[in-house]
């Protein structure tokens, strides 16, 4: 085991009313991938950040190679020796891939740039990751895939010798995250001390050396990752005996419930989106979507929900024909949907926690009937507790939230307008395991309330727990409908890679 | 001159009670400039009472401001869903020839006239609000149409010609006096508490704050984010409507050439010193009305200086910018980390 190049000790930040980190050591060591674990609010960013002097720390001192450093900026940490590699991509799209890597350090000859020395110093950079891309590509033609490998191309161009890798993996799918890790073995192997932040525990198992835990802002302990299992972290992440988190894990559906399908559509299907196909849901079950990234698992969301309109089949809502023509159509039907991508396509970052959660019920009874104050109050205080959500006051903005708390705020939101159907597109995407299992509870208890769900998700095994049926789509097709004894990953996995046979598609 | 006490223990007031809101920092700006004219500019602050009504520069301001007061209501809704229109000067020159045009020429009533004037504001605003929301053209772009072609439009109803007027009534509107203040005060009181009650009574301003802040999320909840984007138009064409009569009555004629001329600029820069960004979402009704009441104070202290108005704009660009600087997060908490004693403001931006 070699030295730390990198040694924090008690390392501190506070914010106005909350300690974020309080006296963490952290040590990266060369040659070594460094995962840092933590549900949502434990303090993983907060750290990141003290590092890369986003945030500067208030106490406790970083020494990197021998030499204490104080970083107030990202670039001062680089020109110490720590590159970070964000979460979200921040290179610039409509400039080439060569120009990413060197922007900020190109070479130039009386004021003008020499072309010749970036591409050569770009193309240099990505082949020590071995990775072969045209550096006078496009970066946005790239695929975001190679966008990663050519940030951390960027980041590795320097003589650094600390590589943060802050969720790097959260918009790849497997055979992408593969192909990165491949790139960050090759620098583990080359002496870089790798310091990675994933909410995968697989990915964290398949790449990780050492794991770090932190809880509220605490440090929890440092781990051999051979050493150290799964339950155990977890039960570590969430603060809870081993007992509790298995009893958490093996939860059986109840059977199907009878009765008529609350939706049903036939041969539904929309021309370059989602080929025809049959779905029907009951009150208080819970139908899952399987299905690879781009299967058509989010488009028939869509379709369902009338973001798009289908351009075939039928749509029967409890026996009587109906048509989404729009979201406006779905919220008087009393259909909700969680979106995909939170950032994106659910929270109104710079509005408040209130008025994130009423907006859907506001849309719903139009511009002029605004809802009293005191009834937002209302359902404000009964959402929170209901849902656990943590903010610090109903008026907080949205943004400040963990990821978690955002994703709670968002059921709540649908909560409130007293769905019929909802349908959940990977509600549990990047949220820490502790907000997982609550709204994997809440699921649960919603169902079981008579609310028809469709659940869509990419963890196979959380896909089967919560499920009473799975519809598998494969190539923007059902391929195949799984229930009772074919509830498991294995059964789904098969599904996904062959169809299955005994279960053909309508 | 116990007048003199009162007044800025008024203001002193009314920054201690904003304090932590975005429209401090206006208003500051705008009690530090009076302040600079209290000892500064002779005659800044005398007002007399002729004839039972009220004169002096601060009268000024108001009757001069009060047409940018206008505008940049209506400008905040529309900045505040992340758009712009740049064509209100232009609509007011409508306004104006279709008023002048109906009484001048057509002899009809002055209701009619003043019914029919703020009519082709509202029209004027459904087309720009056709533009923007039914058929996604860029803000900047569809109201530009309006903006070149509304002058022209003007010409056509006036048939080329300045059209006076005497109506008693009409000259009311914008160069009379009610209680001793300028009728103007009035009006754009009676349209703040209006567009307030609009926005804030119903869920209107909700609404405009989030397809600013994030249109897809909102179209996934279900909001139509083009009708509330064609209602702003349509609000913002009214309030231009309504600042082209005040115009008109300014010079009791139609002048198509010049009325509301680049008026549409000191709107988009009230609204934006008055703390509402031009990315959209959060929006500040009260700061755009003290934002044009500085914008204002600005150039009347400058005429009162005697500063030529060829090199007017410049001392006014400097202060402008002195205010915006002082809403930048960025720099704030710069100077925050040196003194430590500067509010906090929520939201707010540069």
């Amino acid at each position: 085991m070699s030295e730390p190049i990198l040694s924090c000790r008690g390392l501190t930040k506070r914010f106005p009313g909350v300690v974020a980190l309080d006296g963490v050591d952290f040590f990266a060591r060369p040659g070594e991938v460094h995962a840092l674990m933590g549900e949502n609010g434990a303090g993983k960013s907060t750290l990141i950040k003290a590092l890369t002097g986003v945030h500067p720390r208030d106490a406790g001192e970083a020494v990197l190679a021998g030499k204490s450093i104080h970083p107030r900026s990202p670039r001062e940490a680089e020109a110490a020796g720590i590159s970070t590699v964000y979460q979200e991509v921040n290179l610039i799209p409509d400039l080439s891939v060569a120009e990413n890597i060197c922007l900020g350090r190109q070479e130039t000859t009386l004021g003008f740039i020499r072309w010749g020395a970036i591409r050569e110093r770009a193309s240099a950079a990505l082949a020590r990751l071995g990775v072969a891309v045209d550096v006078d590509k496009t970066l946005s033609d790239c695929s975001i895939a190679i966008q990663q490998l050519v940030a951390i191309a960027r980041a590795t161009d320097i003589s650094a010798r600390v590589l943060i890798l802050d969720e790097p993996t959260s918009s790849l799918d497997d055979s992408e995250v593969e192909e990165l890790f491949t790139v960050v073995r090759r620098l583990r192997d080359e002496g870089w001390a790798i310091i990675f932040v994933s909410h995968f525990l697989d990915q964290v198992y398949a790449l990780a050396d050492r794991i770090t835990v932190l809880r509220n802002g605490k440090l929890v302990g440092e781990f051999l990752a051979a050493e150290l299992p799964r339950l155990q972290l977890v039960a570590h992440m969430m603060g809870r005996s081993i007992n509790e988190v298995e009893a958490l894990q093996h939860r059986e559906p109840p059977a199907r419930p009878a009765g008529e399908p609350l939706v049903s559509v036939r041969g539904f299907g929309r021309r370059a989106s989602v080929r025809p196909l049959d779905l029907e849901v009951r009150r208080g079950e819970v139908l899952g979507l399987a299905g690879l990234l781009g299967s058509g698992r989010t488009e028939v969301a869509r379709l369902l929900f009338g973001l798009d309109r289908a351009d075939s089949g039928e749509m029967h809502v409890e026996g009587k024909p109906a048509a989404m023509r729009s979201p406006q159509a779905s919220l008087r039907a009393r259909f909700a949907l969680t979106p995909e991508d939170r950032k994106s396509q659910a929270i109104l970052p710079n509005l408040t926690v209130r008025e994130n959660l009423i907006i859907a019920l506001q849309a719903r009874r139009g511009i002029w009937r605004k809802i009293p104050r005191q009834e937002q109050d209302r359902l404000v205080s009964q959402f929170t507790r209901a849902l656990g959500i943590k903010t610090s006051s109903p008026e907080q903005l949205i943004r400040n939230l963990s990821g978690g708390n955002q994703q709670k705020v968002i059921l709540a939101r649908w909560l409130a307008t007293e769905p019929r159907l909802l349908l959940l597109d990977e509600p549990t995407r990047g949220i820490d395991v502790g907000a997982q299992a609550d709204i994997e509870r809440l699921l649960a208890k919603l169902r079981d309330e008579g609310l028809a769900i469709i659940f869509i998700c990419a963890d196979t095994a959380e896909l089967a727990r919560n499920s009473q049926r799975i519809a598998v789509m494969r190539d923007r097709a059902k391929v195949a409908e799984l229930t009772g004894a074919d509830l498991n990953e294995q059964a789904i996995m098969r599904a996904i890679a062959h169809g299955d046979a005994s279960h053909p598609s309508s | 001159m116990w007048i003199d006490l009162v007044f800025w223990a008024g203001f002193a007031g009314l920054l201690w009670v904003n304090r932590s809101r975005p429209v401090f920092w206006p208003l500051l700006a705008l009690g530090l400039l009076l302040l600079f004219n209290r000892f500064t500019t002779p005659g800044f602050f005398d007002l007399e009472i002729r004839d039972g009504r009220l004169y002096g520069s601060l009268v000024d301001v108001i009757n001069q401001g009060s047409k940018v007061m206008l505008l940049a209501l209506g400008m905040t809704l529309v900045i505040a869903t992340g758009g712009v229109d740049l064509s209100v000067g232009a609509i007011m020159a409508i306004a104006g020839a279709v008023l002048a045009q109906v009484v001048g020429v057509a002899h009809l009533s002055v209701t009619v006239a003043i019914v029919a004037a703020l009519a082709a504001g509202l029209l004027a605003g459904a087309w720009n609000g056709l533009l923007v929301a039914g058929l996604r053209i860029q803000p900047i772009v569809a109201t530009l149409i309006l903006m070149v072609a509304g002058r022209g439009i003007a010409q056509l109803i006036t048939d080329g010609q300045i059209i006076n007027f005497e109506q008693p009534a009409l000259v009311f509107l914008g160069n009379g006096s009610l209680f001793g203040l300028p009728f103007t005060l009035t009006l754009v009181l009676a349209m703040f508490i209006f567009t307030a009650l609009l926005v804030r009574g119903t869920a209107l301003g909700l609404f405009i704050e989030a397809v600013g802040d994030n249109e897809t999320a909102s179209h996934f909840t279900g909001l139509s984010a083009q009708r509330v984007k064609f209602l702003v138009y349509v609000f913002a064409g009214f309030c231009a409507g309504l600042a082209g009569l005040v115009a008109a009555s300014n010079i009791k004629s139609a002048d198509a050439n010049h009325a509301g001329l680049y008026l549409e600029l000191d709107a988009i820069l009230a609204v934006v010193v008055g703390g509402t960004a031009l990315t959209g979402g959060r929006f500040q009704l009260a700061g755009s009305l003290v934002g044009a009441l500085l914008i204002q104070t600005l150039s009347t202290t400058l005429y009162a200086r005697n500063v030529s108005a060829d090199i007017a704009p410049v001392p006014k660009a400097i202060v402008i910018l002195a205010v915006c600087l002082l809403q930048s997060p960025v720099l704030r908490g710069k100077i925050a980390r040196l003194g430590r004693f500067l509010p906090k403001t929520k939201g707010g931006a540069a």
